[in-house]
């Protein structure tokens, strides 16, 4: 019993240093060195400062960007120190009324836009920092827009196309467009050159 | 249900098969002390670690001897894990200047890392410093993994030993199954994961100007720090303008891989691997469904090697992956159905350009048959961890992570424990055949006796009893059921799915429940300790009295266990004795819930 409780704290330290404190370190340094801008968090730069990530998007209800995913997250929607769903179930009636007050948002910003309201512009996502929304969604809100930004429709469909991201290896996940990006790119086409 | 969808499962299930064979026969010679090629690198510095810690390699154990040495590290893993919460403030590798953990909370943490569960009452990126989760959650991903290897190796080897009073040397099979299998397999799985852009730094989080400024209504506080109420007694509420997003970073896929090889399922961040910074692509989220059923299901072949008939160990599986493909397929329907209640208010929810379905909780990037195949996958094996939020699932795509792990996490189940609850399955399958045709029972030429009985019979019964019992008192006690978001069958759904998880070593959750509270930390620290420790113990006792047997060769009675009849009687087994213990109190939560959603 002794000589076995002598093995288990010897062994649980040296197991605590090479897995708890050698891997992680070593994989940070290999990581850093390796893939530096990815390990950091994919952060976006302007004129040499970080203004966001590639992976985490931002709230918008300016009607000349397009909106990304509702966000759960606490006190303010995608705090990235604070990810988190909603969890409220499918029968709650929390649920529902916040969908569809998110529909009708929607559609008094776009007045005559009678289209159904693709579901993921409605609702939360799993993390509350969710990149994306579907091509549907940005459809949907292409006409709204180009109207606030007094473009052309086509201009604002164009830019969305270039911000779409296929399926990975034209299968796994699904198709999606980057709402940040996409929303920097449209304040980069206004811009006077 | 789109064509791609299907696909995507299919893949998994190809992917998956093609790798059991090359891995299992791998963890074979490992666990056989053969040369395995990572000896050369890994060989010198095992050596070593047995030198400092006094073990005798050569020295095989009898089970109590074995149960003892697990116990010990366990206990000391769970100690140690503890007293690192507790201390975080005064520690280093603490950039955002977390404070100690409250000590119920860091007391449900520490049994729930020991045990291989990963259920988690806490927010990772705002209540653990990197040092906590460092060396601490991240050591236990490792270890408690190890443990239920050797466990399972331990039972094998009963299996296979005539007339013999050991099974092996715990502190061998620990440290093979971390030096050999875990670390250079996570090493591998987290750099890919970087190079997909899951985060890997210790530098403290990234601050950046949102393109856009957010309001919100922040409730006033008081100079004591107590909210303002006004004369209706409604907390007071200012518009507060945040022009700045705080990004947490840290070392994430470290631990993001191990915990998915693993089956822990622990997540840096609270939303788990729904989080863009752990699991930011389809590919890794490809990887990390397939890196939690790697290992349990290769399991298998190492089984069948060591046994010396790889049929056993793939009748084992093709129980295991016959359930899992019917559930997945299960979950994949109800989801893709979308929410009757939203489609009223004018929501597109077909899968045109769009995912569709029901995506309240799940990832534009995941879409539904990723986020299905996820939460099956996650509670088939014991991983937890969540691509997609399980509370707001339609009722019958939760029903099913539920249904998972009231298996008693056998379909796959956790790393090493998933298998050594099958194989006692498998026994009482032998037990149940034998009494229809008034034989003796036998699995692979040991005879199944009372003894073995009398333990296999207090493996299956105990976990029922603790999610039962823990459920039945949480339900009727104010400090139960204060906790629950969600109102109705679903807030039972709650309540029923804690106890689940906890008690079967899972660690997802719905989680609308709050539960960081006293209670709940307590009950699930005491479910947790029990369902594993309570387990580990009557298996290893099932090994010492196997090895003590003789091997009979089998006779013109002996019931083939390779053969389909008994892959048909083993899933009737597993359905019935586990997991139909379970129907009425699914027919309180989520049954009612479907119901009451179809019926308008």
């Amino acid at each position: 019993m002794a000589a076995q409780l002598r093995s288990a704290l010897t062994m649980f330290f040296i197991l605590t240093i090479l897995t708890g404190l050698a891997y992680p370190l070593a994989v940070t340094g290999i990581a850093q060195l390796l893939f530096p801008h990815q390990a950091n968090g994919s952060l976006i730069y302007k004129d040499g400062k970080p203004i966001g990530s590639t992976l985490i998007d931002q709230p918008f209800d300016d009607p000349k960007y397009f909106w990304s995913r509702p966000s759960a997250t606490a006190p303010f929607p995608y705090n990235a120190a604070a990810s988190s769903g909603s969890n409220l179930g499918p029968t709650n009636p929390a649920l529902t009324e916040a969908v569809k007050s998110r529909v009708a948002n929607l559609k008094s910003t776009d007045p005559g836009n009678d289209t159904p309201v693709p579901v993921d512009l409605v609702t939360a996502s799993g993390s509350g920092l969710d990149p994306h929304i579907s091509p549907a969604a940005a459809e949907y809100q292409v006409r709204r827009v180009a109207r606030a930004r007094g473009r052309e429709e086509a201009f604002v469909r164009t830019v969305v196309r270039q911000h779409t991201e296929g399926r990975q290896f034209g299968m796994l996940g699904e198709t999606r467009v980057n709402v940040l990006a996409l929303n920097l790119a449209l304040d980069a086409s206004d811009e006077p050159r | 249900m789109t064509i791609n969808g299907l696909a995507q499962i299919g893949l998994f299930f190809l992917v998956l098969v093609a790798l059991v064979k090359p891995l299992g026969w791998y963890m074979a010679r490992v666990y056989t002390g053969q040369a395995c090629g990572m000896d050369r690198v890994m060989g010198p510095f095992e050596r070593l670690i047995y030198r400092v810690c006094g073990v005798r390699a050569a020295e095989e154990m009898n089970w109590r001897t074995y149960a003892v040495a697990m116990l010990l590290f366990n206990g000391t893993g769970l100690v140690t894990l503890y007293a690192l919460q507790r201390l975080q403030g005064f520690l280093p590798l603490n950039p955002s200047a977390f404070e100690a953990v409250a000590p119920d909370l860091a007391f449900n943490t520490a049994s729930s890392f020991v045990t291989n569960t990963n259920w988690q009452a806490y927010g990772g990126e705002s209540t653990l410093s990197y040092l906590t989760q460092m060396l601490g959650l991240t050591v236990q991903n490792f270890v408690s993994a190890a443990t239920g290897m050797a466990i399972l190796v331990a039972l094998i080897r009963g299996l296979i030993a005539r007339t013999a009073v050991t099974i092996g040397n715990f502190w061998v099979d620990l440290t093979r199954s971390t030096l050999y299998i875990f670390l250079p397999l996570s090493a591998v799985l987290a750099l890919l994961l970087v190079s997909q852009g899951t985060v890997q730094t210790i530098g403290s989080a990234h601050h950046t100007a949102f393109l856009q400024p957010v309001t919100y209504d922040k409730p006033m506080l008081d100079a004591a720090g107590q909210p303002v109420l006004d004369e209706k007694g409604i907390a007071k509420t200012e518009s507060t303008a945040v022009i700045e997003q705080t990004l947490a970073v840290g070392p994430v896929a470290s631990q993001v891989a191990i915990k998915h090889l693993g089956t822990n399922g622990g997540g840096f961040f609270n939303a788990n691997a729904a989080h863009p910074y752990e699991n930011p692509t389809p590919l890794t989220d490809f990887i990390l469904i397939l890196a939690e059923t790697l290992i349990a299901a290769s399991l298998t072949y190492t089984f069948g090697t060591m046994v010396g008939d790889t049929r056993q160990g793939w009748a084992i599986l093709a129980a295991m992956l016959s359930v899992l493909l019917f559930f997945v397929l299960g979950a994949y329907w109800a989801e893709s159905a979308g929410n009757p209640r939203l489609a009223v208010l004018g929501v597109e929810q077909t899968a045109v350009n769009a995912p569709g379905g029901n995506m309240e909780g799940k990832e534009v990037r995941f879409g539904i048959a990723r986020s299905a195949l996820f939460a099956t996958a996650t509670t088939a094996t014991s991983t937890g961890a969540v691509n997609s939020m399980h509370d707001s699932f339609t009722p019958l795509g939760g029903l099913v992570p539920l249904f998972m792990m009231q298996f008693g996490e056998v379909i796959l189940g956790g790393v090493g424990s998933g298998l050594y609850g099958m194989l006692v399955f498998a026994i009482i399958a032998v037990f149940i055949a034998g009494l229809m045709v008034g034989r003796t029972p036998e699995y692979l030429g040991k005879k199944i006796e009372t003894y073995e009985m009398k333990m296999a019979a207090l493996l299956i019964l105990i976990m029922p009893i603790i999610v039962l019992g823990f459920t039945a008192v949480a339900v009727v006690m104010e400090s139960g059921t204060s906790s629950i978001l969600n109102p109705g069958a679903h807030g039972f759904s709650e309540i029923l799915y804690a106890y689940t998880s906890q008690g079967n070593n899972n660690g997802s959750a719905f989680g609308g429940l709050n539960a960081n509270t006293p209670f709940y930390n307590l009950t699930g620290a005491l479910a947790m300790l029990v369902s594993r420790f309570w387990l580990a113990i009557p298996t290893l006792a099932l090994a010492g009295s196997l090895a003590r047997k003789t091997i009979v060769p089998a006779g013109p009675g002996t019931l083939p266990t390779h053969r389909p009849l008994f892959v048909g009687l083993l899933v009737g087994v597993v359905i019935m004795v586990g997991a139909l213990t379970f129907v009425p109190a699914l027919a309180l939560g989520p049954v009612v819930e479907h119901l009451l959603i179809v019926a308008r």
